[in-house]
């Protein structure tokens, strides 16, 4: 029981001296491991509302639709085509066939197209929408979906127009049949007379089937939708297969009705989760990366720092394994603590980003975290930390026990010629300059740490400016904002806050390694002359230029990012003054965050560092 | 005229029970061209004098004139500033930057002090040949002896011409060979006219001064001018002779 006690009491002991380091290792593993906890608890959560809302409306197992056809859409939905499905074998309810008219709903300056399903006034065997606020239907009167009215900001007892007629809003309602707004026609089985751009916004309205016929004209006769239930849902889709071209294949098609699927809708419903997963997916990897570079500049710097420590305990007897266990131990904790914070911070942020908006009913409420997902995080967490600090770990531990007594540093290396370049320099930049040649890998992890910042921050970028462009070109949602847009905000504002917070850490971090490892080479430069000013700006300038061809990478690497994780190759590179303005703002930030450790470090008093002993 | 002078200078470290006076109350005055060695058992106080005369720690008390200028009350710019110009520092342990060749140690106090590169490497050098080392001016620390690194020290707080050299167990980490090697070119700055005050223990690098001062606890307590001074043989009145 000795040893391991031995190594648990010197273990917290350390961790309790530096609490500093130890908090800014648990924020940058407790960022990254959220951000992947988060992607991975978002998987499925929209599950339990949408099956909620299906058992309160007698939700379908499929829709049935036929459209018009012909060229200019001028002959009648082949009707009967949906009588056979009514009766086919598994069914064991339908309700319709229900027309439906396209129009243009206006309503407080805007004007959206609408899908207008004609309903009976009594309650229908399948899909029967569940008015949430007002009435059901009544001739003159319209109920509408309840997303798609917030979307256009009408409420109950409002008046709309449907291409010019005026209708009092009886109510809202939600259904399980048809995907919530945005994506009514996600499956293209809207068939509409304005073409696929308008589906992108269009919404859903429930009216009287003479409402909904009085809506038709020659040119724009009516369709018709079937709402079937089956004996097995977990059938629908080979129901679907067997009677008809399933929805995605496209409407109107002349061998049959098309056909659409409760997974099919549920997975439209879905929509604003998935795109939060696909940019998550991405993001949380790359939260991952600047966690390694943090984790292992920190790892660097608390071996310098613990030098005299390595050599007192060596001294006292400590071989080189006791040594290695103690330096892993110390971060592995930290490590198993922070996944910890990870995976309930993920976890409790989930719901914030996992709602499908309010198509559906209740809140998807806090998602499960299965077994796998708290394995991966842990094992990321756990590997990241071994990854960085093994190596610094293991040449502490070999380190002569003279060396470490002295706390001789490492023999930074040299580089003759930015030795000889710096000579022309200003006095902080030489310092600076030399500095970054003295521990040059350190330098090549600040610049890969801000290389990957930017790259995530000019992705952001370039997707809202994709939106912006397509905003302008589409006019999709009608002047409404665009909800799936709206919701990648919304996790790449997350995103972004995470990123730049482990960018922030990553730097306070660097620049206290640097410091640390600076102590003597920066009091000899201040007792020879240097000023505190002149020592303090070299030690921010040997973050600061390592930061700039990070910078200037990520740029070309965030464009690809986007094109990468679009899903279309899109190249799309945002405005050059948004791209000067990152830069500048990168490296001002840099500045500013490395500015408070090395005037600390410029601030200590010269005498006792001189004093130390030398080796060799 | 005195070029170094002190007055009453006092720094303590520690409160309460822990209170030590490192220096406690020492008058010293210091003449051009003149080699004042301090000695004293480790721990009297010797080192904080030497980095408070030199401006790399401040006094709690008293004054402290360098060359006609009070320099206890400037602020860190104009003890900087004092360093880089007048002041050069030559530490026990050497401290040279290991990634430095030796002509690159030495001209690092004149880049410091925004002079050209060209004449800096120069001056660096003119002093390596001054103190032997021409043929090593390339080499990094690691390639050097003790008693050569310790030149190279030497040499860098020459660079920027001071007015006074400071010196802190010059010969505290050399053997005996290495030890002669050092004194002898004290004894050239000193015959050159360099201002010099050197901490030692050791009595056989004292013997090379023109006065001799003795501390404990924080105090002067002995001062004895020495009439031979670097003017006999230096090897022996240091004794390294055999």
């Amino acid at each position: 029981m000795g040893r391991p006690w031995l190594i648990a009491r010197l273990v917290l002991r350390d961790l309790r001296h530096r609490p500093g380091q130890a908090v800014l290792m648990l924020l940058a593993i407790t960022a990254a491991t959220a951000t992947l906890t988060l992607g991975l608890a978002l998987n499925g959560v929209t599950a339990s509302p949408y099956l909620r809302t299906q058992a309160a409306t007698n939700g379908a197992d499929v829709t049935a639709s036929v459209f018009p056809s012909g060229t200019s859409g001028a002959r009648p939905a082949d009707l009967a085509a949906l009588t056979p499905l009514a009766s086919a074998a598994g069914v064991t309810a339908a309700s319709g066939p229900f027309p439906v008219a396209f129009a243009t709903l206006r309503a407080d300056g805007h004007a959206v197209p609408v899908q207008a399903q004609g309903r009976d006034q009594s309650a229908a065997a399948v899909d029967q929408p569940l008015v949430t606020q007002g009435t059901w239907v009544r001739p003159g009167q319209v109920v509408l979906e309840r997303t798609f009215a917030r979307a256009v900001g009408v409420a109950v007892g409002g008046t709309v127009t449907l291409d010019g007629r005026p209708f009092r809003v009886a109510g809202l309602a939600v259904t399980a049949a048809v995907p919530e707004y945005p994506g009514v026609c996600y499956y293209m089985t809207c068939n509409s007379p304005a073409g696929q751009a308008e589906e992108s916004g269009m919404g859903l309205a429930w009216l009287t089937a003479a409402g909904a016929r009085s809506l038709a004209t020659p040119a724009a006769p009516l369709s018709y939708v079937l709402n079937l239930r089956l004996r097995d849902p977990a059938a629908a889709t080979a129901f679907a297969a067997a009677h008809g071209p399933v929805a995605v294949t496209g409407p109107g098609s002349p061998s049959g009705p098309a056909l659409l699927t409760w997974q099919q809708v549920q997975d439209a419903d879905n929509d604003l989760v998935s795109v939060a997963q696909r940019v998550l997916a991405p993001g949380s990897w790359i939260a991952i990366a600047l966690a390694v570079a943090s984790v292992a500049v920190l790892a660097g710097g608390r071996m310098t720092e613990q030098r005299r420590r390595v050599g007192r305990l060596k001294a006292a007897g400590g071989g080189p394994s006791l040594v290695v266990v103690i330096l892993l131990a110390e971060h592995l904790l930290i490590a198993l603590v922070a996944a910890t914070a990870g995976l309930g911070a993920g976890w409790l942020v989930a719901p914030a980003l996992s709602s499908g908006g309010t198509g559906l009913l209740g809140a998807p409420g806090l998602p499960a975290l299965s077994p796998g997902t708290v394995g991966l995080v842990m094992a990321v967490a756990l590997g990241v930390t071994l990854a960085a600090t093994l190596v610094p770990a293991v040449r502490a531990a070999r380190t002569s026990t003279v060396r470490a007594l002295a706390d001789a540093a490492r023999p930074p290396r040299r580089r003759a010629l930015l030795l000889t370049v710096s000579a022309w320099l200003p006095v902080p930049l030489l310092l600076g300059v030399r500095l970054i040649a003295r521990r040059q890998r350190r330098a090549v992890l600040g610049a890969a740490s801000t290389a990957v910042t930017v790259m995530g921050v000019v992705a952001v970028m370039a997707a809202h400016r994709d939106a912006d462009v397509a905003t302008a070109r589409f006019n999709w949602f009608a002047g409404l904002p665009d909800p799936v847009f709206g919701r990648v905000s919304q996790v790449m504002a997350v995103l972004t806050v995470v990123l730049v917070a482990l960018a922030a850490v990553n730097v306070i971090i660097a620049g206290w390694a640097t410091a640390v490892d600076a102590r003597q080479p920066s009091a000899l430069a201040r007792a020879l002359g240097g000023s505190r000013g002149q020592v303090s700006a070299g030690l921010s300038v040997a973050q600061v230029l390592p930061a700039v061809p990070g910078a200037v990478l990520g740029m070309p690497l965030g464009v690809l990012l986007f094109a990468a994780a679009n899903g279309t190759g899109q190249v799309l590179v945002p405005p050059a003054s948004w791209l000067t303005a990152l830069l500048l703002g990168t490296l001002t930030a840099v500045a500013v965050l490395t500015f408070i450790p090395s005037l600390m470090t410029a601030r200590t008093a010269v005498a006792p560092l001189l004093q130390a002993e030398t080796f060799g | 005229m005195t070029l170094l002078s002190a007055r009453g200078l006092r720094k303590a470290y520690g409160r309460g029970d822990a209170l030590v006076r490192a220096v406690d109350d020492v008058s010293l005055d210091v003449e051009p061209g003149e080699t004042v060695a301090i000695m004293g058992p480790s721990g009297c106080g010797k080192s904080t004098l030497l980095h408070l005369l030199g401006g790399l720690d401040r006094p709690d008390a008293g004054t402290i004139t360098l060359d006609g200028r009070q320099v206890d009350q400037l602020g860190e710019r104009g003890l900087a500033r004092m360093r880089r110009d007048a002041v050069g520092f030559v530490f026990q342990a050497f401290h040279l930057m290991d990634e430095l060749t030796a002509v690159e140690n030495v001209e690092l106090p004149a880049l410091l002090a925004g002079r050209s590169p060209r004449a800096a490497r120069r001056h660096a050098l003119e002093l390596l040949a001054r103190t032997g080392l021409a043929d090593r001016a390339r080499f990094l620390p690691s390639a050097l002896s003790g008693g050569q690194r310790q030149r190279v020290a030497v040499a860098r707080a020459l660079v920027s011409d001071p007015v006074i050299v400071l010196a802190d167990e010059p010969t505290g980490n050399l053997d005996s060979a290495a030890t002669l090697e050092v004194l002898r070119l004290f004894d050239d700055l000193h015959a050159a006219g360099q201002t010099l005050v050197i901490v030692t223990h050791d009595s056989r690098i004292a013997a090379t001064a023109d006065r001799l001062i003795t501390m404990r606890d924080g105090a002067f307590i002995d001062e004895t001018r020495l009439t031979g001074g670097t003017s006999g043989s230096l090897a022996r009145l240091a004794g390294l002779d055999g």
